[in-house]
């Protein structure tokens, strides 16, 4: 196991490094360091003394590979290669271009995002599960098609506007919970109801399709015409049987997204004001923040290779049919 | 000859094609040949004819076809001819406009000063109105277009569109007659049949098995709608005004081209990429294969929201900084849209290669191909003229499930800041705009209507219409 873990592991290093790679080429070298210090102080009207203040306050005053002023590995490492994206993989994430340390930003952040994104996940959890047993129980009927046409309708409408006219309706109209804020402890809990509820209906109509789908395929399975067969109920296979075979591919789907909770949803706490992650990215495209944005997309990347890491490991855990190899 | 300014031809244009334009022209001729080439081959036409027999995928396609004929109208551009020069050639106007909006002129024309809601005959908010002795009362406006036509349009309105809409179902109701009687006498003379025994057939959804009734319906509705709008959005502001006193019924047909450019646009322009490399590293296997998936995971490893906001933020920048490359404001949003949709593309190109991939992986070992290998037919050759008609259902049924969901896109990127240029008529900006409303009192809620129906329904279709391509092209469904 310990070996499997270690080769997936090393298995990720080329992948960051191509990421790295990516995020190097879009924010420097389609754009040079003085197009993007214009563009911070205003296009126009721009003198070449601003620029040269700007780049070497947020340290983009350095060569892009290769220092030819230092001797030894200087020359390497005082170039903005190194400083703005090597320094990544140690979780080095630098200054904002408003000048605050990222990192310590990041540190603080992430807790609001998990407290909306770990209920969101797991009350989603149980909703979808619970309605795509429905379906798949009363499979074929009217109960099952209207669900189905329902769930269609679901997705087709635009999470902006579950957002919109939840608040409208929920906040505006009823006054039932407060339109937007957070507060931290379990004062905050009454901020907390409303992104909720509006990430699990607004994701209620794709999970349930997805779920069903896995729920019909482990039907027609040989397993349950034999339970059926020795006399069980209906009821009886689709808890004690199906549900347990239909659990591996949901859990390991959802294993994916854990590690990309802490980055927090960017409309959902862009619109109710929670001072998380996704917030942080909002506010850090809006001002045009390029390190922040940079250092998002990295945290991004390796959280989703984690996420990938685990799957397979969980995949090992719950079949063991999957073997190491 | 004399001409004079006033007697310039509304033909008289100069057409002035927009990239995105030229990639509509193009998609448009793409699927032409493919709809002449399916036509003549049976495997092809089959389930296309299983899928138009479903009622909600025949409606659905129906009401994308409408969808689509806007959109079409809206990519034709052109600049008018506005007087002429000494020397006898025409000057053109600066603006840009689109056919469809010439068909819909009064819609454009008539902008109002600020917000008035659907089918008001007065603004939304008080203002200082000077009458004609002179003393100033502070009142709700009249309307310069909305119920303009009316002599007294607080008592007359409802009447008259009361009115308005009886005609506009008159009329409607006589059309989608004549044209079913029309369709039916073709029919008759062509199969040499009875003119009653053809309606008897569509009635009973017999005549070629496609569901006569469902068509009419559907192409009923939409042509009522049509006429309800020729009625009533002429003199009335149907979805209401926005800040600016635009039409908002105008600004949500005009998003419905963003919305399809980004749909399609995004899906032609990663195509070749996702074809071309998913087929090479099946079929090529060895290093090729490793690359590719390298280049594939580690796309697809970066979180696809964070790498357009990047790549979006970078191209503005780019834009930005090159100011002069752009001759007008319409050309850079232009510009700016097709980025998005290129940037779309390479993050949702990934799926598909890896869809391809394992596709011809599996087929590489087909008989057919080893008997092709053996024959010593080139490797171009075998992928072009059998991997590749063997994978197409895959790319077709991704295509379409892919168009929702970029649709949908669209509006959340722009609300983000990072989707079409907030100049461009969409529905992410009309949503966005609408966010402010919401607050405003008493509510301003048309602006988010308007863009919600068209979405939905748009959305709504597409999704549909995907469900039913997928459960006839793919086959592990197909028992």
């Amino acid at each position: 196991m310990l070996a499997y873990i270690t080769r997936r592991l090393l298995y990720a290093i080329p992948i960051l490094i191509g990421v790295n790679l990516i995020t190097f080429a879009l924010f420097f070298i389609v754009n040079t360091p003085d197009n993007i210090a214009r563009m911070q102080l205003g296009v126009k009207n721009v003198t070449p003394e601003a620029i040269q203040k700007w780049k070497a306050n947020h340290g983009y005053d350095k060569p892009l590979l290769y220092n030819e002023n230092k001797n030894g590995s200087e020359a390497l490492t005082e170039t903005i290669f190194y400083t703005k994206s090597v320094r990544l993989f140690v979780f080095d994430f630098g200054v904002s271009d408003e000048g605050r340390d990222i990192s310590h930003d990041i540190s603080q952040r992430m807790w609001p995002s998990l407290a909306i994104a770990i209920p969101s996940l797991i009350v989603g959890l149980l909703v979808n599960i619970s309605l795509s047993m429905l379906l798949a129980f009363f499979r074929g009927s009217y109960i099952d098609v209207t669900g189905v046409i329902t769930g269609v309708v679901l997705i087709s409408i635009s999470a902006l506007f579950y957002i919109i006219g939840g608040q409208y309706i929920m906040s505006k109209l009823w006054h039932l919970v407060p339109i937007s804020g957070y507060t931290e402890g379990v004062a905050g809990f009454k901020f907390l109801i409303l992104p909720v509820a509006i990430a699990v209906i607004g994701g209620v109509g794709s999970g349930t399709r997805w779920y069903r789908t896995i729920f019909l395929e482990e039907i027609n399975k040989d397993y349950v015409r034999t339970a059926r067969a020795k006399g069980l109920s209906e009821l009886r296979v689709l808890f004690r049987h199906i549900l347990k075979n239909a659990m591996i591919p949901i859990l390991t789907g959802v294993v994916v997204i854990i590690p990309l909770l802490f980055m927090g949803s960017l409309l959902t706490e862009s619109f109710f004001g929670i001072p998380g992650l996704g917030s942080y990215t909002i506010d850090a495209i809006h001002a045009q923040d390029f390190a922040i944005v940079r250092a998002m997309v990295f945290l991004g990347s390796v959280l989703y290779i984690i996420g990938l890491i685990l799957t397979d490991i969980s995949y090992t855990l719950v079949d063991p049919r999957i073997r190491l190899s | 000859m004399n001409i004079t300014s006033n007697t310039i031809a509304w033909w008289q244009v100069m057409p002035n094609v927009l990239w995105t334009d030229w990639l509509i022209y193009l998609l448009l001729i793409a699927v032409g040949v493919f709809v002449y080439h399916a036509r003549r081959h049976e495997h092809l036409r089959a389930p296309w004819r299983q899928i138009l027999r479903r009622r909600l995928a025949m409606s659905s396609c129906i009401i994308l076809l409408s969808f689509a004929t806007i959109g079409m109208l809206d990519s034709i551009h052109f600049r008018q001819a506005t007087d002429l020069r000494d020397d006898g050639s025409l000057r053109y106007s600066n603006e840009s406009v689109s056919l469809f909006d010439q068909l819909v002129l009064p819609l454009k024309n008539n902008t109002e000063k600020t917000y008035s809601a659907p089918f008001a005959t007065q603004l939304y908010s008080k203002e200082n109105i000077e009458a004609a002795d002179g003393s100033v009362s502070r009142d709700y406006p009249k309307l310069k277009y909305g119920g303009a036509h009316l002599d007294n349009a607080g008592r007359d309105a409802s009447k008259d569109i009361q009115n308005r809409i009886v005609t506009a179902t008159w009329h409607a109701a006589l059309a989608i007659v004549l044209l079913t009687l029309l369709f039916a006498i073709w029919q008759s003379m062509k199969n040499k049949t009875q003119l009653g025994c053809v309606l008897l057939k569509m009635w009973r959804g017999e005549q070629d098995g496609l569901p006569w009734k469902t068509v009419i319906t559907t192409l009923g509705s939409i042509i009522l709608l049509i006429f309800l709008s020729r009625e009533l959005a002429t003199v009335y502001h149907v979805f209401g005004t926005d800040k600016v006193g635009q039409d908002v019924f105008y600004l949500t047909l005009k998003s419905i081209r963003t919305g399809l450019v980004i749909g399609t646009l995004t899906t032609l322009i990663m195509l070749p990429f996702a074809i071309m490399l998913g087929i090479m590293a099946g079929y090529f296997r060895g290093w090729v294969d490793d690359l590719i998936q390298y280049i594939y995971t580690t796309l697809s490893s970066i979180p696809s929201v964070l790498l357009i906001v990047a790549a979006v933020l970078m191209i503005q920048v780019l834009i930005d900084n090159n100011p002069d490359a752009f001759t007008t404001l319409q050309q850079r949003a232009d510009v700016k849209l097709l980025a998005l949709c290129f940037i779309l593309g390479i993050t949702s190109w990934t799926g598909l290669c890896r869809l391809l991939r394992g596709e011809s992986l599996k087929l590489r070992e087909a008989d057919y191909i080893q008997a092709a290998q053996a024959f010593g037919v080139s490797n171009f050759k075998i992928i072009t003229r059998h991997i590749l008609p063997n994978v197409m259902h895959i790319v077709l049924i991704l295509v379409v499930l892919d168009f929702s969901g970029l649709v949908l896109a669209e509006a959340v990127l722009s609300y983000v800041g990072v989707g079409v240029d907030p100049s461009m008529i969409s529905w992410g900006n009309m949503i966005n705009g609408a966010r402010l409303e919401m607050a405003r009192e008493p509510v301003v809620w048309w602006s988010l209507m308007a863009a919600f129906i068209f979405m939905l329904l748009l959305v709504l279709t597409a999704n549909l219409f995907a469900d039913a391509v997928r459960d006839a092209f793919d086959p592990r469904l197909r028992n």
